[in-house]
């Protein structure tokens, strides 16, 4: 370790190298702080060219290296590890073009999703994915873990507004990725790789037109039924909104607490739907939204009417992960997936978890694609609470998958969920995805330990079955 | 440091984008995620090394982290509490010390800086400026460059009566930066607090309200001047203390957490700060009463840290000065990041300091304003030092005086001349 931080101060000078313990420390986790690991070293480049060199002196001594952005990911995709390199990219953050012809922004990768809208704006774009640590998380971070947000429901998740990556893959070569050349969709392999296929150093990011029109609804309803029934019927009716959130009770109690949102008092679930888009169609949907909610037993509406009052209903949305802090010493924030017809029944199933283990749980969802945000609450003082919350975290997946959904929705599975991978995926599907990554990664030293359940050397033969893979058995691959 | 104020740190990353070094350099250490990190380790049984003093000296405490912060972490209170810690248990290498034993002897005491008055203007007039500045040690030449250009010294009376019928009676606290090197500014407070119907008490003796102790460090000697300050406004008898420095505002409305653990003092404490108000506070919330004259202008209001993020106060500064017929207020870009003022901070840290007041400079260059208001002393000297590194200068005033110069119907110009408040 002492020689390869040496040779990164040749690189990146001595103000870019971090080996004292006390501040490699503060590196130990990201945004799940369960899984906390000291990086052996950790290096702030400010180039594409400086992290290709970094990566070639890692592989020269075969040391594992892990990108790190604004330390936010909530599955442990940048846990560094004590024998690695935590190449953290907060100082590349610049906006290198804003190309209002052509749509697009090309940025470093350190630039926060937030930035990006806010240079876009005077120009009458932003970019459209929104995850709730918005004004914090970097692109780059969001490309590793196909960020998503309250507004891809219409607008899609960050695959759908990349174009472009110029990355360093594990080889140590500079390379673009994408830009709508023919053949593989390499892109979209990289995007939500979590950081195992190389690192993005340039991102080139499609631009949306801001909408004519926005318009917000915060309805209340006295319980999480009734809102998803409002859910169903709104998509149910064609209605496409830009959004549709809900938080149960307790996530309300926490946002109330926190940022004093002022959600209507007494309300079970309040459900936010925005619509956006030209402003005769928005405000005719709008009615219809009203009337659906209304319908479903919504007891107050309330309609932002600028921008101030629409910031005020989505502070309370977007600062509930933190905000649980104000009603529990220590909570899991969850990330699950379920079809949205499947919603009513699998919180019904969280309930009667939440009972039997009494352990409280708050909800917050994106209601509109079923993407699931349990917070798991406990008190970490109070023995084997935290236990019982990892276990009734654990159980919530596994109704997300009975249900026919996902472990993950957007956070991704980094160290936090690989073990949760094989309820998903058979061993062939894990194996087809290990080949893949060793295509890009053969000497598996890129975010090792992340998303897949055992670590496997590529070359070898996988952990768990024994024998060769069908596909090399049978002579139609061949391994690396 | 208590570690239930550190647990409630969630590690969610949210104060990042506002902390002015992590802006600055990038590095988690530098960030308030980064510092609770490692007060945790202190905590933990981690001696504080070198290098940990220095992530906690380099944080400004300008507090916009705890206006960031969606878990209500008090930072304000851990920094305060880490400061007293490093002070205790860090020794700083020998010229530091000095330095700081040099400002905390000075700056506290208003009459220490009435007699450096004399020297200053002589040495201001001299146009020795340029062969001292390069001859001078850093920390040193960090504060000659920072000594503002003076103005007559104004005593103010005892009291000013209020005009028309009296609505309140308030007492003004002078402050020692303020009182010596920006006279001017209270004198327009009083007047403008006596135009809408103020009876103004003006305690004689004031001392220092111990901010800068406060937030240096040196509980003891902020527990001191706290007690002191309480003393003379019990004294004056008003229901209201009315204070126009940012920082002198906040931490009296600290007085309560300062001296909660001395019982002859706590209930005393509670009560002043409950009546301290900053002067835009206090006006929005007496209303107005007296007619404003036009000033055609346009200002860029500069959001002060210890305003903004330790007193929440935003809309009140800005409604005042809309409120004034003519009057344009637009806003500085990241006006929430700190000029790097930041009490001592420009004298101890004078490399950051100086990054962010030449960001802060550009962004109040760019809003094309002809005048800057600040309502902190601090802030005033710092941005206005540089603008002046860029060459470039710009009027800076105070709240009060544009509210002052509106209300006895003045021209927007005599706010312009010399480009100096």
């Amino acid at each position: 370790m002492r020689a390869l931080a040496e040779r990164f101060r040749e690189i990146l000078g001595d103000d870019g190298v971090i080996t004292d313990p006390v501040r490699l420390r503060t590196y130990e986790c990201d945004g799940l702080t369960v899984h906390r690991a000291t990086p052996g070293i950790v290096v702030l480049p400010g180039t594409a060219e400086q992290i290709a060199e970094i990566v070639r002196e890692c592989n020269a001594a075969r040391t594992p290296y892990i990108a790190r952005g604004s330390g936010t990911g909530l599955s442990g995709g940048a846990l560094p590890r004590a024998d690695g390199v935590l190449i953290v990219t907060s100082r590349m953050r610049r906006i290198i073009e804003i190309d209002v012809a052509n749509q697009r922004a090309v940025v470093e990768p350190g630039v926060t999703n937030l930035a990006i809208s806010q240079a876009a704006r005077p120009h009458g774009y932003y970019y459209a994915p929104d995850p709730s640590s918005q004004q914090i998380c970097s692109i780059g971070g969001n490309v590793a873990e196909n960020s998503g947000g309250a507004h891809c429901l219409k607008y899609g998740f960050t695959v759908n507004h990349v174009l472009a990556c110029e990355i360093v893959t594990p080889d140590g070569e500079i390379t673009w990725l994408g830009g709508g050349d023919p053949g593989y969709d390499l892109l979209g392999a990289f995007i939500g790789s979590e950081g195992t296929l190389g690192i993005a150093t340039k991102v080139v990011v499609r631009l949306t037109r801001t909408p004519e029109a926005v318009l917000t609804l915060l309805a209340a309803f006295d319980g999480i039924e009734r809102g998803g029934r409002a859910v169903s019927a709104i998509i149910g009716a064609g209605i496409v909104p830009a959004a549709i959130e809900m938080m149960d009770a307790l996530a309300i109690e926490a946002a109330e607490a926190a940022v004093g949102c002022g959600y209507p008092e007494g309300a079970g679930a309040v459900l936010i739907v925005e619509l956006d888009g030209p402003e005769a169609e928005v405000r005719h949907q709008f009615e219809r939204v009203e009337t659906i909610c209304a319908e479903a037993g919504a007891f107050e509406l309330r309609v932002a009417r600028d921008d101030a009052e629409r910031a005020a209903v989505w502070t309370g949305r977007k600062s509930a992960f933190a905000a649980v802090g104000r009603i529990s010493p220590a909570y899991i924030v969850q990330d699950g997936v379920v079809p949205r017809t499947a919603l009513p029944e699998v919180l019904a199933a969280i309930d009667a978890l939440s009972a039997d283990y009494g352990i409280r749980v708050a909800n917050v969802f994106h209601a509109g694609d079923g993407n699931l945000h349990p917070l798991v609450l406990f008190d970490d003082a109070v023995p084997g609470e935290g236990t019982r919350a990892e276990e009734v975290s654990g159980r919530i997946l596994d109704l997300c998958v009975e249900h026919g959904g996902s472990i993950t929705g957007e956070h991704g599975v980094g160290v936090d969920k690989s073990r949760y991978m094989t309820k998903m995926f058979g061993d062939d599907d894990l194996d087809t995805m290990q080949l893949l990554r060793c295509a890009f990664d053969p000497m598996n030293l890129c975010n090792p330990g992340k998303v897949f359940p055992t670590p496997r050397l590529c070359g070898e033969a996988p952990g768990v079955r024994r024998g060769v893979h069908p596909l090399v058995a049978s002579g139609e691959a061949e391994l690396f | 440091m208590d570690p239930k104020l550190i647990d409630d740190c969630v590690h969610c990353g949210f104060c990042l984008p506002t902390c002015p070094t992590y802006v600055l350099w990038g590095e988690e250490m530098d960030s308030p995620r980064g510092r609770i990190h490692l007060m945790r380790q202190h905590v933990e049984g981690t001696p504080v090394t070198p290098e940990m003093a220095g992530h906690f000296d380099a944080c400004l405490g300008c507090m916009a982290c705890v206006t960031a912060c969606p878990s209500g972490v008090r930072y304000d209170r851990l920094i305060e509490e880490t400061r007293a810690v490093v002070e205790r248990e860090h020794r700083r290498p020998l010229a530091e010390r000095a330095f700081r034993a040099l400002v905390f002897a000075t700056f506290p005491r208003p009459r220490l800086l009435r007699a450096l008055r004399g020297p200053l203007r002589l040495y201001q007039a001299s146009g020795l400026a340029p062969l001292v500045r390069r001859a001078l040690p850093g920390p040193l030449a960090a504060m000659e460059a920072l000594a503002p250009e003076l103005t007559a010294r104004v005593r103010l009376p005892r009291l000013v009566r209020a005009r028309g019928p009296r609505r309140a009676v308030v007492g003004l606290l002078t402050g020692c930066v303020q009182g010596e090197f920006f006279p001017q500014v209270n004198s327009a407070t009083a007047r403008v607090l006596a135009l809408e119907g103020c009876d103004v008490v003006i305690p004689r003796g004031q001392s220092c309200c111990g901010a800068l102790s406060l937030h240096a460090g040196r509980p003891e000697q902020a527990r001191r001047l706290a007690r002191r300050v309480i003393r003379t406004f019990e004294r004056a008898g008003v229901d209201t203390i009315v204070v126009n420095a940012a920082g002198c505002g906040s931490a009296m409305k600290d007085y309560a957490d300062v001296l909660a653990d001395d019982p002859a003092w706590s209930a005393r404490a509670a009560a002043l700060s409950a009546k301290v108000r900053d002067l835009a506070e206090f006006l929005a919330e007496l209303g107005p009463a007296a007619p404003r004259h036009p000033l055609e202008i346009t200002v860029a209001y500069h959001d002060a840290c210890h305003l903004a993020h330790a007193q929440g106060v935003r809309a009140q500064p800005r409604a005042l000065l809309s409120a004034i017929p003519g009057l344009t207020v637009v806003e500085v870009p990241d006006s929430a990041i700190c000029c790097g003022s930041a009490g001592t901070y420009n004298l101890f840290q004078p490399g950051a300091a100086r990054d962010l007041g030449d960001r802060k400079a550009a962004n109040v260059l760019a809003t094309g304003a002809d005048l800057l208001v600040s309502a902190n002393p601090g802030c005033t000297v710092q941005i206005t030092s540089a603008l002046a590194r860029r060459g470039r200068e710009i009027a800076v005033a105070h709240t009060a005086q544009l509210l002052d110069a509106s209300l006895r119907a003045r021209p927007a110009r005599a706010l312009l001349r010399g480009g100096r408040p």
